[in-house]
């Protein structure tokens, strides 16, 4: 029986929860027996080359390219996982949703804050290449179907590893008291 | 005065009369999760987290004085349904940034969503407008995730000063507002005091924090009311 296949992504998060899932330490091993990578900057394949099981979303969706991607994802995965705050709620980038309006940020990240100081010009980068920022940071689940959640910032390798094995075997997961946490 | 009779999830329990049925539950061991309940105050029923059947009808035990013959379910699936349902909601209204908050891993609301296990809350997220009022030199009032369980405002911290917070507004505007005048000259034990009341992180002691390493925290390794489950009491 071929193995069943993981895609990876992360879309507005800090790679926090890539790590996390390394820090499932020497069931790295185990993980490459049970399942085949496909697109992930794990293995750097940028683009589907075919059809996946499990999708493993970290990061909300703050940009248009964000948007692209998790619809993609939910194209060529039959699963997909919701990994983290940041995924679950938006997590810290979505610190602006609640007040502040998105040329607030802007102006802000490219005029007024105190580390800026060589854009004389006052530019905001607004290059039709750049991906659009979107008016708040949106849940993953806001956006497309996500079937299970994984919170945590990170979530415990522990829990990442039990829902994959769970997935994949098709087990009931364990999930212990301390591995769901929020921070 | 005589004792009365009570029933507790099928068992028999001989109790005081009038006593809250939340306080006999605790002594024999039966933990029931509160939020806008803290020991000392007079309770007020508005948070609903502590909804059990008593005689059929779904009470708040923290406002409900035991009778004669009551009987009482704590911890059925569907009112632990509700309770779950009920922290989703607050976590849905409110803006609970936990990897950034100084009181996650000994936050009580925080506490209840990993006692439900709740992975995600059903609701989508409001993202309210909320502000931060940090003009106190020794607290700051983080209004993002204030539970407005009105806590704050029904502990009298000091005799003479009723208290040091107060409502303001109506319906979904309405917040918590801190007295500056009178607490212009707090000291750390005052601030502590006031952190203290609040269940979540919505008052937070300045120049203080993340002092309790992630693992030793209130909630890390025991979930909230293990303490009184654990203590096996038997009247
Ligand atoms: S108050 Fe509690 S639930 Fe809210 S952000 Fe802080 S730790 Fe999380
Ligand atoms: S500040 Fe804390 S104690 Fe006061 S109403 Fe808000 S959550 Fe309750
Ligand atoms: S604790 Fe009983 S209603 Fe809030």
């Amino acid at each position: 029986m071929s193995k069943p296949i993981v895609a990876t992504t992360s879309l507005a998060g800090c790679f926090g929860c890539h790590m996390s899932l390394l820090d499932i330490d020497e069931r790295i091993l185990d993980l490459i027996e049970l399942v085949e990578f496909n697109k992930s900057p794990i293995d750097d394949i940028k683009t589907f080359t075919k059809q996946c099981d499990i999708g493993i979303i970290e990061g909300g969706c703050c940009n248009s390219e964000n948007v692209h991607v998790l619809k993609e994802f939910r194209k060529n995965c039959k699963i997909l996982v919701s990994v983290g705050e940041c995924a679950i709620m938006g997590g810290l980038p979505a610190m602006r949703n609640n007040n502040a309006p998105i040329s607030e940020c802007l102006e802000e990240a490219y005029l007024n804050c105190v580390s800026v100081q060589a854009n004389d010009e006052k530019i905001i980068p607004n290059d039709e290449e750049l991906p659009m920022i979107l008016d708040r940071v949106y849940p993953c689940h806001e956006i497309v179907k996500i079937d299970y959640f994984l919170p945590g910032c990170a979530p415990r390798a522990d829990l990442i590893w039990n829902a994959l094995v769970a997935l994949v075997t098709g087990n009931e997961m364990d999930l212990p008291y301390e591995v769901i946490k929020f921070d | 005065m005589s004792k009365i009779l009570i029933n507790i999830n099928g068992k028999d329990y001989s109790a005081e009369p009038g006593k809250m049925v939340l306080d006999i539950a605790k002594e024999v061991g039966i933990y029931i999760p509160t939020l806008c309940h803290y020991e000392g105050i007079k309770p007020q029923g508005s948070c609903r987290i502590c909804t059990c059947k008593i005689d059929g009808r779904n009470m708040t035990v923290c406002t409900t004085p035991a009778t004669h013959r009551m009987v009482i379910e704590t911890n059925t699936e569907e009112l632990e349904k509700i309770r779950a349902t009920i922290v989703e909601l607050l976590f849905a209204e409110g803006n609970h940034f936990c990897p950034a908050c100084e009181r996650s891993g000994n936050c009580e609301l925080q506490a209840l969503a990993y006692r439900y296990k709740m992975m995600v809350p059903q609701f989508p997220y409001i993202f309210p407008a909320k502000d931060i009022d940090a003009k106190n030199p020794k607290i700051m009032i983080d209004h993002n995730r204030c539970i407005l369980c009105k806590r704050c405002i029904r502990r009298k911290q000091e005799p003479e000063n009723p208290s040091w917070f107060v409502f303001k507004d109506r319906g979904n505007k309405v917040q918590i507002n801190l007295d500056h005048e009178l607490t212009a000259d707090f000291d750390d034990e005052l601030a502590q005091k006031a952190m203290d009341t609040c269940p979540v992180g919505a008052i937070i002691r300045k120049e203080k924090g993340f002092d309790v390493p992630i693992g030793s925290r209130k909630y890390d390794k025991n979930p909230i009311g293990s303490d009184i489950e654990n203590q096996g009491v038997t009247l």
